[in-house]
C-alpha cells in the first residue's frame, strides 16, 4: 500500500517546524512516531499534501520531572512509548502512567509511537487520553504566536478531534504529581497484544489520612472519545476507600460510559467490564500500596 | 519530488533517490533487493516486516524510508558476520525455530536486540519481546528454544535468571 504523494519536510529548528506550520497549516501533517498517521495515510483515510517530520528538531525529547510546586512529569513529543516504558522515574512516582506503557499496542509500535502523538490522535480507543483524564494532565500547544496550556479535560473534542489548531504543534504532555499518598493503575482488556482495547481503565487516587482526596478515573474504547468519569470520581472524594465505596465508584463508571457493540464484543459486556475493572483497579492500587 | 537519501545498511553506506511517499520496506526490499525483509499484513499488525532502526526493531511497512536517513538499519542479511552465523541463527537452525520461515527473518533481528539489551533474558521476557511478532506456525515454543540458546552460546554462564 502507499500513501498519496506528499511533499517532506524536515525542519532542524522549533522555529523552523512552527514557521512551516503556520504557513501551510491547512495542507500540513506533522510526524513524529508515526504509528498512528503512516497506517492512515498507507489506507487513504489521511492525504496531507506536507509532512513537517518533527523528528530531527532538538528539544522534545525530555522525559523528566519539575519538582516546583506539587511537581510535575513533563513528556516531549518525540518521548517513545518504550522510553515509557522502562522509565524508573515512572514506576516509582506515576503508577498509573507505569501501568499503561508497557500496554501501548506491541514492543514494536512502542519503539516509535510517542505519548504525544498518540494523545493529538485523539483516537477513542488510545490509552494514553484516558490516562491524562484520570490525572488531570494538559497538553503544551507551541505556535509562532506563542504558547498554550491545553487541559486534558478540554483538549479532546470528538473520535480523532481535538482542540489543537492547525498552526499548532505540541510540544509536551505535562502530568501533575501524584502525591505521596496515591496509587493507581491501567488496566487494559485486548484479545492480543498489539490490538486496541476492548476496554481500558485508568485509575489515580490521592488520600490523606486514609480519606480520598482526589480521584481520577479515565476510560478507553467505551466511547466517542475518551471519558473521564466525574460523577464515580466525586463519589470517592471526602470518603474512605472502603469496598462499599468502590461498587458505587465502580457503577457509576459504568453508567458513564457508552460503549457500542462490536467485532471485540457488545456493549452490555464493554460496560461490565468497565464495573469491574473500574472495582479491580481501585482494589489492586490500594492494596499494592498498603503492601 | 525524489530525495537522495544515505543509509548505512548492514554497514554498507548506500545513496538513493526516492519518492517521500515510498515505505522503508519497498526501499529495502525493491531499491536495495534484500528480499529477506518481509511484507505480511502491511498495516502495522504483525511484525514481519522488522528491520533494526540504529538496533532499534521498527516496523519496516509503517516508517517512510526517507526518515531513515543518515541513521543505520539492519536486516536479516546483516546479522550473519565473516561467514559465521548469527548465535540467534545458530539458536533457530537448531532448536527447529523455524517451519514456513516467513516470521523468521523480523524474529531472528528481535532476539538479536533483546540480546544486546539482555545477555539472559527469563522465558517471560523472550515472550514479551517477540509479543509484537506473528508466527502463524510454530506456536512459538521453539522459537523461545531457539532465542535461550542463543543465549547460553553468547554468555555462557549459569543462566540464573532464567525460569524455565
Ligand atoms: S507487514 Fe509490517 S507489521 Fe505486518
Ligand atoms: S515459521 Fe511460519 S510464520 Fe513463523
Amino acid at each position: 500500500m502507499f500513501p498519496s504523494q506528499f511533499e517532506y519536510l524536515a525542519p532542524t529548528t522549533l522555529e523552523e517546524a512552527l514557521s512551516l506550520l503556520a504557513e501551510h497549516a491547512e495542507d500540513a501533517k506533522v510526524l513524529a512516531g508515526g504509528q498512528s498517521l503512516i497506517p492512515l495515510m498507507k489506507l487513504r483515510f489521511a492525504a496531507p499534501a506536507m509532512i513537517i517530520d518533527i523528528n530531527g528538531v532538538p528539544g522534545l525529547s525530555h522525559l523528566q520531572e519539575d519538582r516546583r510546586g506539587r511537581g510535575y512529569l513533563r513528556v516531549g513529543a518525540l518521548v517513545r512509548n518504550a522510553a515509557l516504558e522502562r522509565s524508573e522515574l515512572l514506576k516509582s512516582r506515576y503508577p498509573t502512567m507505569a501501568a499503561a506503557a508497557p500496554l501501548i499496542s506491541d514492543p514494536l509500535v512502542r519503539n516509535q509511537g510517542t505519548l504525544v502523538g498518540s494523545l493529538v490522535h485523539a483516537d477513542p480507543q488510545g490509552d494514553w487520553g484516558s490516562v491524562l483524564l484520570a490525572l488531570e494532565g494538559e497538553v503544551v500547544a507551541k505556535s509562532t504566536s506563542g504558547e498554550r496550556r491545553i487541559p486534558a479535560t478540554s483538549f479532546f473534542d470528538g473520535p480523532f478531534t481535538t482542540v489543537l489548531r492547525s498552526d499548532e504543534l505540541a510540544v509536551e504532555a505535562r502530568v501533575p504529581a501524584p502525591g505521596p499518598r496515591s496509587f493507581g493503575t491501567y488496566l487494559k482488556l485486548e484479545r492480543k497484544v498489539g490490538d486496541f482495547a476492548t476496554v481500558g481503565v485508568a485509575v489515580s487516587v490521592s488520600t490523606e489520612r486514609g480519606v480520598v482526596t482526589r480521584a481520577g478515573i479515565g476510560l478507553t474504547g467505551v466511547g466517542p472519545a475518551n471519558i473521564k468519569a466525574v460523577d464515580a470520581e466525586q463519589a470517592l472524594v471526602g470518603h474512605r476507600l472502603t469496598g462499599k465505596a468502590i461498587q458505587q465508584a465502580a457503577h457509576l463508571a459504568a453508567a458513564a460510559s457508552e460503549p457500542r457493540s462490536d467485532v471485540r464484543g457488545s456493549a452490555d459486556y464493554k460496560r461490565e467490564v468497565v464495573r469491574v475493572y473500574v472495582a479491580r483497579g481501585l482494589h489492586q492500587a490500594f492494596d499494592a500500596k498498603a503492601a | 519530488m525524489h530525495r537522495s537519501i544515505t543509509v548505512t545498511v548492514n554497514g554498507q553506506s548506500r545513496t538513493a533517490e526516492v519518492e517521500p511517499r515510498m515505505l522503508l520496506v519497498y526501499f529495502l526490499r525493491e531499491v536495495l533487493d534484500l528480499r529477506g525483509v518481509h511484507v505480511g499484513c502491511d498495516t502495522t499488525s504483525c511484525g514481519v516486516c522488522a528491520v533494526l532502526l540504529d538496533g532499534v526493531p521498527v516496523k519496516s511497512c509503517t516508517m517512510f524510508a526517507v526518515q531513515a536517513d543518515g541513521r543505520s538499519l539492519t536486516t536479516v542479511e546483516g546479522l550473519a558476520s565473516n561467514g559465521q552465523k548469527h548465535a540467534v541463527q545458530e539458536g533457530f537452525k537448531e532448536e527447529h525455530g523455524l517451519q514456513c520461515g516467513f516470521c523468521t527473518p523480523a524474529m531472528m533481528l528481535v532476539a538479536s536486540a533483546l540480546l544486546e539489551e539482555n545477555a539472559n533474558p527469563s522465558e517471560s521476557e523472550i515472550r514479551w519481546a517477540i509479543s509484537g511478532n506473528l508466527c502463524r506456525c510454530t506456536g512459538y515454543q521453539n522459537i523461545v528454544k531457539a532465542v535461550q540458546h542463543a543465549a547460553a552460546t553468547l554468555n555462557p554462564q549459569p543462566a540464573s535468571g532464567r525460569t524455565t
